[in-house]
């Protein structure tokens, strides 16, 4: 992944509006946050695999950034996202990574379902 | 009859820290071992700085990661479960067992390792000992293999007292260093961790085994 450049970000997104994608949409501070540290709630949730057709998206911010699509019924939205890539297979990957090189968000979308 | 070892872990490289000594010595006597891994530790956090994995790419890497951990202490027989990492509290638990009570009465360990139920803290280890615990509870008494649980929540001690097997894998130490490099992608802080601070290296050192109730 390299660091996320806003203008590359937005011309991939305006490429997906409109077309039927798969999302992977996740946070996430490790399933021992709270064995680390006792005054911290360990939370986590994903969704993978949600069918999206995103009307319009943005991406927002000096870094790290924001992503926000708009769908028929409501939104999808990332906070904290640094990095990115389009990967061999086609997909839009994009992710916030802390300091320590671990995973905190992702927002991926894709043409095809995602494995499981 | 061969004394084997069955080892069952949900997520590679649960066998790095806890483990992988224990198998190490076992292999080099010539026994078998048979690990079964229930995931591919799929929404692994650590992906590097700069990040080396991606959510996607990761399960790739540690499925390399895991065949290398396996070669390092001499486990010949991997099987994998093929179920995803942070769902396997939602699958069927009698399903889980059964499939655990298959592999059980094919090779007929006469030890099994995986997590102290209640004491190892992530939902994956949890539903995991707990199924290898329904497991071998439904088996006759006689025919069980010898339940050894790994536990690691901070009142492991104080609930279960003082762990009831401690293993001295020091004739080990390189074939474990190397399992637990194996899994680099995620390991690279224990690693750092064993050069630098002696409390580390003794935990490394010593695999503490609790003996379950059943
Ligand atoms: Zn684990």
């Amino acid at each position: 992944m390299q660091l996320i450049q806003t203008n590359e970000v937005q011309k991939t997104l305006d490429q997906l509006i409109g077309k039927e994608l798969y999302l992977h949409l996740e946070t996430t501070n490790g399933a021992y946050a709270n064995h680390n540290n006792e005054s911290v709630l360990t939370v986590n949730a994903y969704i993978r695999n949600g069918k999206v057709t995103p009307l319009s998206g943005k991406i927002m911010g000096n870094g790290p950034y924001r992503v926000g699509l708009k769908i028929e019924l409501g939104w999808i939205y990332a906070e904290g996202l640094t990095h990115w890539e389009i990967d061999s297979e086609g997909r839009l990957l994009m992710a916030g990574h802390d300091a320590e090189g671990r995973l905190a968000v992702a927002l991926q979308l894709s043409s095809s379902p995602f494995d499981v | 009859m061969d004394d084997h070892l069955l080892v069952i872990f949900p997520h590679p490289d649960d066998e790095a820290f806890g483990v992988s000594g224990t198998i190490a010595q076992h292999t080099k006597k010539g026994l078998p071992v048979t690990y079964i891994c229930l995931t591919l530790g799929q929404m692994g956090r650590n992906m590097g700085n700069p990040p080396f994995a991606t959510r996607e790419s990761l399960p790739l890497i540690r499925q390399k990661e895991l065949k290398d951990a396996c070669d390092a202490v001499g486990i010949q027989d991997l099987r994998q479960f093929g179920l995803r990492d942070k769902t396997v509290e939602f699958e069927d638990e009698k399903f889980l067992a059964d499939q655990f009570l298959a592999v059980i009465d094919e090779v007929k360990p006469t030890r099994l390792i995986t997590f102290y139920p209640g004491y190892s803290v992530h939902p994956d280890h949890e539903a995991t000992a707990r199924a290898v615990v329904r497991a071998v509870g439904s088996m006759p008494e006689m025919d069980r293999p010898e339940l050894l649980c790994v536990a690691f929540a901070k009142n492991s001690e104080e609930d279960l007292g003082a762990p009831h097997v401690v293993t001295d894998i020091s004739d080990v130490f390189e074939e474990k260093m190397n399992c637990i490099k194996a899994h680099r992608s995620q390991t690279q802080w224990l690693v750092d961790s064993v050069d630098k601070d002696p409390a580390m290296l003794a935990w490394v050192k010593n695999e503490r085994f609790w003996r379950y109730p059943l």
